[in-house]
């Protein structure tokens, strides 16, 4: 680092390094100086003119957002030279704003409302006609009303520099200008819905939230979202007990101000008519019909029970959407209460191949700010700016702002390509192709290798081995789909491994059926599905067992069961999820659906009905138990509960498991899709039917099956 | 379309424009015929440094508008980067008032392209661009008629002059925007981007087209460097006035009896032109005042041109500039008003859009002033004008705001009589001013 510089600012003395821009370095001192168009992170502008200071010994007002500090440098950035310049910008800005305030969503957090307050002027010598234009619809998320603009370019920067997915450009001149879309009339990009959050006026305005609340009247709620493993930190604007909006503008969390599609918009299935909200028993004719809660959960205690006494043949199918609180919960109850092993989720990446792989390894699991600190990463069959939004944003912002070399070794095209070092392998020739970038790779100072789900298995051990034979320090993220894979493993939602990955044996149990056994199983006398759909591919599946499922949506599975319980969604529930890179976060209930019970409270429930000897548990008391028996989850939970990360380092000793890679099988989740949740949410829906097929693969949407409205809720 | 060209004045110099009369003048022939590439013929044999020195020597100050010193331009240039370099011609030529560079390219093209050759040779660049005004269209088909004549003989291409060096010139054309004159909006619209200007430092000479060290010059600052090999830099300086070197086309328009462009060395009584070079006022009509430089010059009144000469100090000493050499001369019927409305017109269409204050400055100010001309103002109008002016002078991200702002500023100031006087008229065609937000 070079020698550190003084100047002064304001009369106060400051030191800064040179090269820092003197607008960071005031900031550094507690001097903010206004500005619309400068935004940390993104190419500079200078096109606001609000940062103008005078800085003595030149003849005019100086930028602050370019200008490097010197040397000696004597600046004042408020003087009345400098307000009057402020005063005079804002007032030329205001002359073509519309100042509908009163009926604009961004009125009361604007940043030009806040910047007039402060600097401006409070009465208008403008009285001529103001410039109109038309709003426009770019696409079922996107609004954009040009007499609200401003011009700041913050859009237009974050989509070509931050996403590398350039939907946005100028157009027009002078004061016609506008942002519009680069393709038509309509955007061809991610919907993710950056560009109207990092807006700082009412210019941008998404399809979900416009017109719908003032911001004042809403209760805002820091929790995670679940549409996928990255868990992007969300915050929740609540208004009576409704999801109004979710956003990071806070930029707190693993992904700052990032959030994908899903994470901004998708939330809308937790208020879908659809949602369950009483259980529902089948009756003698085979029709489900609303109970309430006290006669489907004695239903299931008593079937169970019965189960039980005669050493009957349970399944448990757990979720990879449910909380760390509510896996270690369930596989208790069904190792405990239901004395079996047969417990299992749906494995999208082979985890408990790499652990077997890495065995002996210390600090080879890749956390999520490795992937912004990392100086380089290579993506193995993975296309994963459709899968995993948030890393790959992370890599992307890393190469952008760190230089950070990137490899791909994809079958397909992907959006790496366009900044990656890349290479097509199909699937199974890429031990080939890497063998081709090996000299490449090793002279890398490090190396995260991030995988999908064709490498599994065998492979993992071959991919390891490639690793080590770079003779750099290489770490592995095995990217997972769901919202807490990584948990589920974690906890022990598995036939033959306990909570941390101990051995099945010592808790004197011997291991279960797996997923695929349990459901080919045909004398199966209950199966206890929660958070999960396998009769969605398997309509035949045990066909003989009473069936008992815990879900939000009367799902494929759900419509075949004895018995279906309610269940809360992520966003009304308390607990923790871990993320595919190991982060334990923290969910905070923030919405409510009546009816509707967390899957801890249905499982704490029917262990009460059981008559079991169990203290009735709670998120904290399970946690605890977590903690006390789950390798590497003794963690502080002062950074989590204040809305941050902590990461978890499972086991990487020896594992006693049976090898069983064909249990992999990936979701194939796009930007547009998550499973059942997203077929719920109608702005996900609306969004893959609107025109701008640019990043939709049709072969990998889910197919969608019209969507059966029970009418129970709202 | 051939320009029909004003009558030569026996008070010009005639340097760069002594083909303009000659028939045939475009044609390689005639080049060769009157010296045409000796120049070149002189700078090859000579080093950078040199060619360099010989340009500082002749005191060749940039003819775009800023009148920046031609040699120092050149030795900013990054020799040794190992980048490729480039020579780009700004033939952009869009200020009101300004035709000089029309006929530089009409009448003399291998002029041009002789002074872009040793641009090229100085920094042994591989290419280059002329990049011309979209408006221009008509040159595009002279000046690449000139370009393959000066392949055919060698001054282009491979091997030019058995120097072993290789150089290729092409013509690109502007889409319509005064903004694509400004240098570094030049280079966005050349590498196919949108016309808006790149934050400076760092400076084209440095990191020009294609993030490359580049020299960008304009049309007439290229077509003035061959005779400055050929006659020699003192030659050339001794043309001028000390700072100042040479001979400039001057483009004179507006109420007198003989407009056109005449070559003028630097440092010319204005007076002199206006009554000599160009037959006096039309009609025996008063001067009013002179807009010295272009639009986006601030405008003289009568009496401060009595000893004013034509150069790049005296003109900066009078508090206006000599700009891209276009005058406008305007006689005592000239209502300002109306003129101030025509320029800030102008500004407000050509403003890009990029920063605030030109972009709602230009476009306010054409407001009112128009509703001021239309019979529609009010007493405060006429403060809030300069107000508006003084706002955006030097807060601008490019000069353009600064070129809208000087102008507008000085009409007001110097004429605030003719703008009150609107005060008094009633209004031509409409009802009172629109109070109301619409």
């Amino acid at each position: 680092m070079a020698d550190p510089i003084k100047l002064t600012i304001d009369g106060q003395e400051v030191q800064s390094q040179p090269g820092v821009l003197l607008i960071n370095a005031a900031k550094q001192v507690g001097i903010s100086i206004p500005s619309f168009c400068y935004y940390d992170g993104l190419s500079l502008q200078a096109a606001c003119r609000m940062c103008l200071v005078e800085v003595e010994k030149t003849p005019k007002l100086q930028v602050a957002c370019t200008l490097p500090v010197a040397a000696g440098m004597v600046v004042h950035t408020d003087s009345p030279t400098v307000r009057q310049a402020r005063k005079g910008t804002l007032e030329f800005l205001l002359t073509n704003h519309p100042l509908d305030c009163p009926v604009c969503d961004k009125g009361g957090e604007c940043e030009l409302q806040d910047m007039v307050f402060r600097y401006g002027a409070g009465e208008s010598r403008f009285r001529e006609i103001k410039q109109h234009v038309e709003e426009k619809q770019w696409s079922p998320v996107v609004f954009y009303d040009a007499p609200r603009c401003i011009l700041c370019y913050r859009c237009v920067r974050i989509c070509d520099e931050g996403l590398g997915v350039h939907a946005l450009g100028i157009g027009n001149r002078g004061s016609s200008s506008e942002i519009i879309p680069n393709h038509g009339d309509h955007l061809e990009c991610d919907e993710c819905g950056a560009c109207i959050d990092i807006c700082p006026v009412g210019a941008l305005t998404s399809g979900t939230y416009r017109y719908k609340t003032r911001p004042w009247e809403m209760e805002h709620i820091g929790t995670i979202c679940t549409h996928c493993s990255n868990g992007c930190k969300t915050t929740l604007g609540i208004r009576n007990g409704e999801i109004i909006r979710a956003n990071n503008r806070d930029k707190s969390g693993i992904n700052g101000e990032f959030l994908c599609v899903k994470g901004r918009y998708g939330f809308d299935f937790n208020e879908h008519p659809s949602r369950l909200t009483s259980p529902l028993l089948k009756t003698a004719n085979g029709e489900l019909r609303p109970v309430s809660w006290a006669v489907a959960l004695a239903t299931v205690a008593k079937r169970f029970s019965e189960f039980v006494a005669k050493g009957g043949k349970f399944g448990v199918i757990g979720s990879n959407h449910t909380t760390n609180e509510e896996n270690y919960l369930l596989q208790k109850f069904t190792r405990q209460i239901l004395k079996t092993s047969n417990i299992d989720h749906h494995r999208t990446g082979d985890l408990l191949g790499l652990l077997a792989a890495l065995r002996g390894r210390k600090n080879t699991l890749a956390t999520t700010a490795d992937l912004s600190t990392t100086k380089a990463a290579l993506i193995l069959d993975a296309d994963l700016s459709q899968e995993h939004p948030l890393l790959a944003y992370l890599l992307r912002t890393n190469w952008r702002l760190n230089k950070a070399k990137v490899w791909a070794v994809t079958p397909g095209p992907v959006r790496e390509d366009s900044y990656a070092t890349t290479k097509r392998a199909a699937l199974g020739e890429e031990f080939r192709a890497l063998g081709e970038l090996k000299d490449a790779l090793a002279a890398e100072a490090e190396l995260v290798i991030l995988f999908g789900a064709a490498i599994k298995g065998l492979a993992l051990a071959k991919l390891v081995a490639f690793g080590d034979s770079l003779g750099i320090p290489v770490k592995y993220v095995c990217l997972l789909d769901y919202s807490n894979s990584r948990g589920a493993s974690d906890m022990g939602v598995l036939p033959d491994l306990l909570p941390g990955y101990h051995n099945i044996a010592d808790g004197g149990l011997s291991p279960g059926l797996n997923y695929d056994e349990m459901l080919a199983s045909p004398n199966l006398d209950a199966l206890w599905v929660v958070g999960s759909n396998p009769f969605a591919r398997r309509p035949s599946a045990s066909a003989n067992a009473f069936v008992v499922v815990q879900d939000l949506f009367l799902t494929e599975t759900a419509k075949r069961a004895n018995v279906v319980l309610p269940a809360a969604s992520a966003y009304e529930k308390n607990g923790t999820v871990t993320n595919v890179c190991g982060g334990l976060q923290k969910l905070t209930r923030a919405a409510k659906t009546m009816g509707a019970k967390s899957d801890l409270d249905i499982i704490a429930l029917l262990a009460k009905e059981m008559r079991t000897d169990w203290v009735t548990p709670t998120v904290e008391t399970v946690f605890q138990e977590i903690k006390r028996l789950v390798l590497g989850y003794d963690l502080p939970l002062a950074a989590i509960e204040t809305g941050g990360v902590a990461t978890t380092t499972p086991a990487t000793g020896e594992l006693s498991y049976r090898a069983q890679p064909e249990l992999v099988r990936s979701s194939g989740n796009t930007l547009f899709t998550s499973g059942t949740m997203s077929k719920y949410s109608e702005m996900l829906n609306s969004v893959m039917e609107s025109p701008g097929a640019l990043y939709h693969d049709p072969n990998k949407t889910q197919e969608r099956a019209p969507l059966e409205t029970t009418g129970q809720k709202k | 379309m051939a320009t029909k060209y004003n009558d030569p004045s026996p008070l010009e110099v005639r340097v760069i424009s002594q083909r303009f009369q000659t028939p045939n003048s475009a044609s390689i022939d005639t080049y060769l015929a009157t010296e045409g590439y000796d120049g070149l013929k002189k700078a090859i044999a000579m080093t950078p440094d040199a060619i360099i020195d010989t340009l500082k020597a002749s005191n060749l100050r940039g003819r775009g508008g800023a009148g920046f010193p031609t040699g120092m331009k050149w030795s900013f240039v990054p020799r040794t980067t190992g980048k490729p370099t480039y020579i780009i011609c700004n033939s952009d030529e869009s200020e009101p008032g300004t035709c000089k560079d029309r006929l530089l390219m009409e009448k003399d093209p291998h002029q041009l392209i002789e002074g872009m050759v040793i641009a090229g040779w100085t920094i042994k660049s591989k290419k280059g661009y002329i990049f011309i005004r979209g408006e221009y269209r008509y040159l595009i088909d002279i000046v690449d008629k000139a370009l393959a004549e000066a392949y055919k003989k060698g001054f282009l291409g491979k091997n030019i002059l058995g120097s072993g060096w290789d150089f290729d010139l092409y013509t690109h054309t502007g889409a319509g925007a005064y903004e694509c004159g400004e240098e570094s909006a030049l280079l966005e619209s050349l590498e196919g981007k949108r016309g808006i200007p790149r934050l400076k430092p760092p400076f084209p000479a440095v990191v020009g087209a294609f993030q490359c060290p580049t020299i960008l010059n304009n049309t007439e600052t290229f077509a003035s460097i061959p005779v400055i090999f050929r006659k020699g830099a003192e030659w050339y300086a001794n043309l001028g006035v000390p700072k100042s070197g040479g001979t400039r086309l001057t483009c004179v328009s507006g109420h007198v009896n003989k407009p056109g462009v005449y070559e003028l060395p630097l440092g010319f009584p204005m007076m002199k032109l206006i009554n000599e070079v160009c037959g006096g006022m039309r009609g025996g009509k008063k001067l009013k005042a002179v807009i010295p430089g272009g639009s986006s010059a601030p405008v003289l009144k009568a009496e401060e041109c009595i000893d004013l000469t034509l150069d790049f100090d005296a003109l900066a000493k009078a508090k206006t500039m000599a700009g891209s050499g276009g005058l406008v001369i305007l006689d005592e019927d000239t209502d300002i008003v109306s003129v101030a409305l025509r320029t800030i017109k102008f500004y407000a269409h050509e403003s890009c859009g990029w920063c605030i204050p030109c972009r709602e400055g230009t476009t306010w100010l054409k407001k009112i002033i128009g509703r001021l001309e239309d019979g529609g103002g009010v007493p405060s109008d006429i403060d809030l004008i300069g107000e508006l002016a003084a706002n955006m002078l030097g807060r601008t991200f490019c000069p353009l705001g600064d070129a809208a702002a000087m102008p507008i500023g000085a009409f007001v100031a110097k004429f605030r009589d003719e703008f009150e006087g609107k005060l008094k008229q009633t209004r031509a065609t409409k009802k009172e001013p629109d109070l109301v937000v619409v």
